[in-house]
């Protein structure tokens, strides 16, 4: 958790990250810290209380299988999926593996409620190890989340091997793109201002309230 | 004899004794026990359920219930052939299902076959209708699952008119039309059997439960308390909306899944290989986890009973538990002495505790044929016993009416 101290004006809110890293340190841990900073900074400045709460995947490795195989999240595992579809917004970020995001980023977000991220703002990253997989994250990663009818934010984030060495350095790559930072940036501007426009995340519908009534389900189509 | 018709004190005698009831259910699966490597063919499976069931009966047990299935590894296709032979070699058991498909059976059938089974049975049965959650089967049988829920809701409301009504004219979406269908046998003393709804998922289903006033089952063996607690709230306030009484006064049942030994430990070491190996869990989260999560208790009889006693505490009193026991490849002398330990150890204890923590106006198990006559009887809602009879021979009046 990070933010500062909570008062009634500043409206609150919070950011999931969910990030699939192995690694220990994880580069995409890294880019995930690095998108919760920028995101939590903008929406301090536009005048928000900001909570971060870091779902870290490989803690629910087992967890996860267990889950696909019984149909039911238990435990730390559960209570992180409530914190996942409960948040403002989500920054999700998953290494590259084999051209996409990894099995066990898959393998969460398919245990997930078909409908638990509906209208959820949520910022993609992805790492890898060179720049050639970028695309990844228009190709994959982003059609997952509009299945899912999440608000996706325009800019996403790849960070390859090499970004890594200039990360300091705001000035333009040798290649012409903009630096890891600046993308940073303007990926953390872009989800802050979606998180910012909309009210407090309402708690999805109780599926006992929207249950029709007996007589519109007989007469029903 | 069980029927109560002439009889008004039956209802009295019956409720002095009356509590909840506690049955074994059955999904009739084939699985290769992981100990021995033993397969039985599926006469082997459908004769040891026979088995199963004979003793459940024998034991003290009050209800056993078979599954349907249309497909492999499961044997279990034609419920009331099986019944109706336990009807015949069984005393006192209760026998229903768990469940019977009321979206790819034809509502028709269902009619008459149940009817049939009460008839034989003399009333001792029940039944449980549930949608089947396997894709495959339903084109075999001419429908759609993404249809389940109408094809419940349809099906049923017909099946209940087939029940109630001597003569039926009826259309709907998913079947031919009926014109002055009379469903055979009509239903035992005028009273259709009690049926029990079950879904895990669906607060719809909960919903028809309610609605018609029928019992709610809800099979928690593989499902967390708080979700089960959540159903059966729901399904209760339903019932209580729906002008059948209190909401603690619905009928539920809950399943559930053990294994005892007089040790706990020895439970553990010998059912640890059917667990790690079962279909559905098998592979998946340890027998540890499985057992902190879900209604699987493995173990002594008296933390069986410790566990079990305290789920009143969760869903309110219900009327029926049953268990599953007869599965995963567990061999039949094995599931013998378990129905042996349940029966002898654990049950006769539930139901002390049942009976203590029931308040006096909840109902104390699901009502029984006799039950049904006598509440049919004071309502003057029974109906015709036999074609074109047409009139109840205790009120005179026509069926149609009495509803």
């Amino acid at each position: 958790m990070t933010g500062i101290v909570p008062t009634e004006d500043r409206p609150r809110r919070t950011i999931a990250v969910v990030h699939a890293g192995l690694g220990q340190p994880s580069s995409t841990r890294l880019l995930a810290d690095r998108l919760a900073d920028a995101t939590a900074r903008e929406l301090k400045a536009l005048g928000h209380d900001v909570t971060v709460e870091v779902v870290e995947l490989r803690d629910h490795g087992h967890a996860i299988i267990d889950a696909m195989l019984t149909g039911f999240p238990t435990g730390d595992l559960a209570r992180d999926i409530e914190t996942i579809t409960q948040a403002d917004g989500i920054i999700a970020v998953s290494p590259l593996f084999t051209t996409t995001y990894s099995g066990l980023f898959k393998s969460f977000v398919d245990i997930l409620d078909k409908d638990a991220l509906t209208g959820m703002p949520v910022l993609l990253g992805a790492t890898g190890g060179t720049p050639r997989h970028s695309l990844a994250l228009e190709y994959s990663m982003r059609p997952l989340f509009t299945y899912l009818r999440a608000d996706v934010v325009t800019t996403s984030v790849f960070a390859a091997t090499d970004d890594w060495a200039q990360a300091g350095d705001r000035t333009r790559r040798d290649d012409g793109a903009s630096s890891l930072p600046e993308r940073i940036e303007r990926a953390g501007r872009s989800l802050a201002a979606t998180m910012a426009a909309r009210g407090e995340h309402t708690k999805r519908d109780d599926p006992f309230a929207s249950t029709p009534s007996f007589l519109d389900l007989l007469g029903g189509d | 004899m069980n029927s109560a018709s002439g009889d008004p004190l039956r209802s009295t005698t019956i409720e002095e004794h009356s509590i909840m009831q506690f049955g074994i259910f059955s999904v009739s699966d084939v699985t290769t026990d992981p100990t021995t490597g033993h397969t039985p063919d599926d006469t082997e499976r459908v004769r040891a359920m026979l088995t199963i069931a004979k003793h459940a009966d024998e034991a003290g047990l009050d209800v056993f219930a078979t599954g349907e299935h249309h497909n492999p590894p499961f044997v279990a296709s034609s419920p009331t052939t099986m019944l109706g032979y336990l009807a015949g070699v069984t005393k006192d058991i209760t026998l229903s299902t768990a469940t019977t498909l009321i979206t790819t059976n034809d509502p028709v059938r269902i009619a008459e076959e149940y009817a049939m089974l009460q008839v034989i049975s003399n009333g001792r049965m029940d039944l449980m209708m549930g949608r089947g959650n396997t894709g495959p089967v339903y084109p075999w049988f001419g429908q759609d699952i993404r249809q389940g829920i109408p094809l419940a809701i349809e099906n049923y409301a017909l099946v209940r008119r087939l029940w109630t009504e001597d003569v039926v004219d009826w259309e709907g979406k998913f079947r031919t039309p009926l014109q002055g269908f009379t469903a055979t046998p009509r239903p035992l003393d005028g009273v259709p059997p009690f049926v029990w709804h079950g879904s895990i998922r669906s607060p719809e289903i909960a919903e028809q439960a309610a609605y018609y006033g029928d019992g709610f089952l809800h099979n928690n063996i593989f499902w967390p308390m708080s979700h089960t607690k959540q159903m059966v709230q729901f399904y209760r306030q339903r019932f209580e909306h729906y002008g059948h009484g209190r909401a603690d006064q619905a009928i539920v049942g809950l399943g559930g899944q053990v294994f005892m030994r007089k040790n706990s430990q020895d439970a553990i070491t010998e059912f640890r290989p059917y667990f790690d190996n079962a279909p559905v869990y098998g592979h998946g989260p340890t027998m540890e986890d499985f057992t902190r999560d879900t209604p699987l208790t493995v173990g002594s009889p008296q933390e069986v009973i410790d566990r079990y006693g305290s789920f009143i505490d969760d869903v309110g009193y219900y009327q029926r538990q049953m268990f599953l026991m007869d599965h995963a490849g567990l061999p039949l002398k094995t599931v013998l002495e378990q129905i042996d330990i349940l029966a002898s150890e654990v049950v006769p204890e539930l139901r002390k505790i049942a009976d203590a923590k029931r308040p006096e106006d909840v109902p104390a198990n699901p009502p029984t044929h006799a039950e049904r006559v006598a509440a049919a009887q004071a309502k003057g809602a029974a109906g015709a016993t036999h074609v074109g009879d047409g009139g109840d021979e205790f009120t005179g009046k026509l069926a149609e009416e009495a509803l």
